[in-house]
């Protein structure tokens, strides 16, 4: 076999994957955190403590609890082994939603690399899917209502909805026939689809010559960033280290944590509140604000849409490997975050106890005033601020279009904040320290 | 110089040539046409077992039909008598997951437990005498009507029977309702 490098001997095949040269200047933790390399880290993590749960799972509506309580109870290790699975999935939503942000961040979705952002979105939604999958399957109160209401939500999807509800739930009700499809996407299916995407993905940053890096300027003098060193050790050392490191909070986590275990699910008593998991709950507080076609049908596909079509946007100047493409674009999401973190909890607070548009015309459709008159005045105000903005700074359309973006994300996050901390019984608003 | 035509087997001679070399696209032709065919017939073959397996996939993902045998004999459960309910009264019925409503007027309607807004199972409360969700605070008054949302409509009805005094509800079917109506309630 020829050797793909002059260093090395047998390794063909990993260079594919697995840079044998890296430049000296992506080697800086803070250009990428090690985020891609932390959720390949919990991937891993995940199939091996997911596999010992497979030993002792009962997929049967009748069995599944009573083999999670056997697992926490009677075997060695089994609750740290539970918990480092469930912390694990958690973990793992957060830290590929990170890298998601890195990669937006730092420009690294277009050209070249457009088809590696289609692959990583494809890789977040499994990552979803596994979680939320996952989550079913203890079976007790918290999962079996959590993916009631967020299985509910599928029937204001108009036409197809109450279609893909019945498949995905089985039936009516959730109950056996959900069980064994949550099981077989959550332990085959998704799997099988990381298994193939993942290679693919980190093939396709050999193909784009590695990790974006910003470009220097021609006869730059200090040319030393650009310079390429072996990659053992200098990466294989730092992705070890890294790996160490999530691998140790993990097991901190799984350690001073227990893994939510609520009763034996009961399908005639919905406890109150019924909260989706928290990386749901940002769409479960959309529920709380506007008509259901617009939260859970209007602004996910149009959000998904343009995450699709993100690498089609023109770009007036080519931005890479740049953090928020420039120090203005820096100042700009700083501002933009401050104003949404300011707005969003006053419009959420306004709606809550103040604001009533149905009341304020009686007569007209719920759909129109909940749903379209609330959405056009968001959007219009959308459009201002990006003018706004764009002008005060004198900025490019890619740093408007990004401020935009910072804005829309501080509001999810605070959206979802609110759900998951700020929501008790009936769905209320209240204090976190009143909860439960 | 051979003139075209004026001699006989010049022209026998062009003749075959001509043959020949139509025989050659004729054959080239007809190779194209079959290769042509052949790929035709492989992509169709192809689109076929595609659906095929769209077919079987479907199949395995439609709803499960286990239950369905054993729910026929179950479905229509007898409340019991019409003089057992008494006026303005709610009684839940857990097997077939609804409640029986005896309306003030003496009407009879079977409402399904399960919330019109994200599936939440709704309890009938007793003091304030409504319907209230603990998921997401929808209200439904006796009748199922919305009196708070979010829940988008009244709840969801079964079909009840009052056969010589006994009262039977069809839990096969649900029906969804906009507005309540009288005609969803059934007397004596």
């Amino acid at each position: 076999m020829k050797p793909a490098h002059p260093n090395s001997k047998n390794r063909g095949f990993l260079y594919h994957l697995h840079p044998p040269l890296v430049s000296q200047n992506v080697l800086k933790f803070t250009h990428t955190w090690g985020l891609g390399g932390s959720a390949l880290v919990l991937v891993l993590m995940q199939i091996v403590t997911g596999v010992l749960l497979l030993f002792v799972y009962s997929p049967t509506p009748e069995a599944a609890y009573p083999s999670i309580i056997a697992l926490q109870q009677d075997v060695l290790f089994g609750k740290l082994i539970r918990n480092l699975h469930h912390w694990g999935g958690n973990f793992l939503v957060f830290i590929v939603f990170f890298h998601m942000l890195r990669v937006f961040f730092t420009g690294a979705y277009n050209n070249i690399r457009k088809v590696n952002w289609w692959i990583g979105l494809g890789l977040f939604l499994c990552v979803l899917i596994s979680n939320f999958t996952g989550y079913l399957l203890p079976l007790d109160q918290l999962s079996y209502w959590a993916i009631t209401i967020c299985t509910g939500m599928f029937e204001y999807i108009p036409l197809i909805g109450t279609v893909i509800q019945k498949i995905i739930i089985g039936g009516t009700e959730i109950g056996k026939a959900t069980l064994s499809n949550f099981f077989a996407i959550h332990v085959a299916l998704v799997p099988m689809c990381l298994a193939i995407l993942m290679p693919f993905h980190f093939w396709q940053i050999r193909k784009a010559k590695g990790v974006i890096c910003p470009v220097p300027p021609p006869n730059s003098p200090d040319d030393a960033g650009v310079q390429k060193v072996k990659s053992v050790p200098h990466l294989v050392s730092r992705e070890a280290v890294m790996a160490l490191v999530i691998i140790a909070i993990l097991f901190l986590l799984s350690v001073l944590f227990n893994a939510p275990l609520a009763d034996k699910a009961n399908p005639g008593l919905s406890p109150n509140p019924t909260k989706a998991p928290w990386y749901f709950s940002g769409l479960q507080e959309l529920l709380q604000h506007f008509h259901p076609l617009i939260a859970v049908f209007v602004i996910p596909f149009f959000t998904v849409l343009s995450l699709i079509c993100l690498p089609y946007l023109k770009f007036e100047k080519a931005a890479g490997g740049l953090w928020f493409l420039s120090k203005k674009g820096r100042r700009m999401g700083f501002v933009s975050a401050a104003i949404a973190l300011v707005i969003a909890p006053v419009l959420i607070v306004l709606d809550e106890y103040i604001i009533n548009i149905s009341v304020l015309l009686p007569g007209v459709p719920a759909v129109v005033a909940d749903g379209v008159i609330p959405v056009v005045l968001l959007m219009f105000f959308m459009m201002g601020f990006y003018k706004i903005m764009k002008n005060k700074f004198v900025a490019s359309r890619e740093e408007g279009v990004q401020a935009v973006f910072i804005f829309l994300l501080v509001c999810f996050v605070v959206l979802t904040i609110t759900g998951v901390w700020f929501r008790g019984a009936g769905m209320a608003l209240t204090w976190p320290w009143n909860l439960k | 110089m051979v003139s075209r035509g004026g001699d006989g087997t010049d022209l026998a001679v062009e003749f075959k040539i001509i043959m020949t070399k139509d025989k050659k696209e004729k054959s080239a032709q007809s190779v194209e046409n079959r290769r042509g065919f052949l790929k035709k017939l492989w992509i169709g073959l192809g689109i076929v077992a595609l659906v095929e397996m769209a077919g079987v996939i479907a199949a395995y993902l439609r709803p499960k039909k286990q239950k369905a045998d054993a729910e026929i004999l179950g479905r229509i459960i007898t409340a019991g008598s019409a003089d057992n309910f008494e006026k303005d009264s709610v009684t839940a019925f857990r097997r077939g997951q609804f409640y029986l409503i005896c309306l003030d007027d003496g009407g009879f309607m079977a409402l399904s437990r399960k919330c019109t807004h994200l599936g939440c199972t709704v309890p009938w409360v007793a003091s304030e005498k409504k319907f209230i969700c603990p998921c997401h605070s929808s209200v439904f008054d006796i009748s199922g009507a919305v009196v708070q949302s979010p829940a988008p409509r009244p709840l969801d009805t079964f079909l009840v029977m009052i056969e010589n005094g006994i009262v039977k509800v069809d839990t096969g079917k649900k029906t969804k309702r906009s507005t309540f109506e009288s005609s969803q309630v059934v007397y004596l």
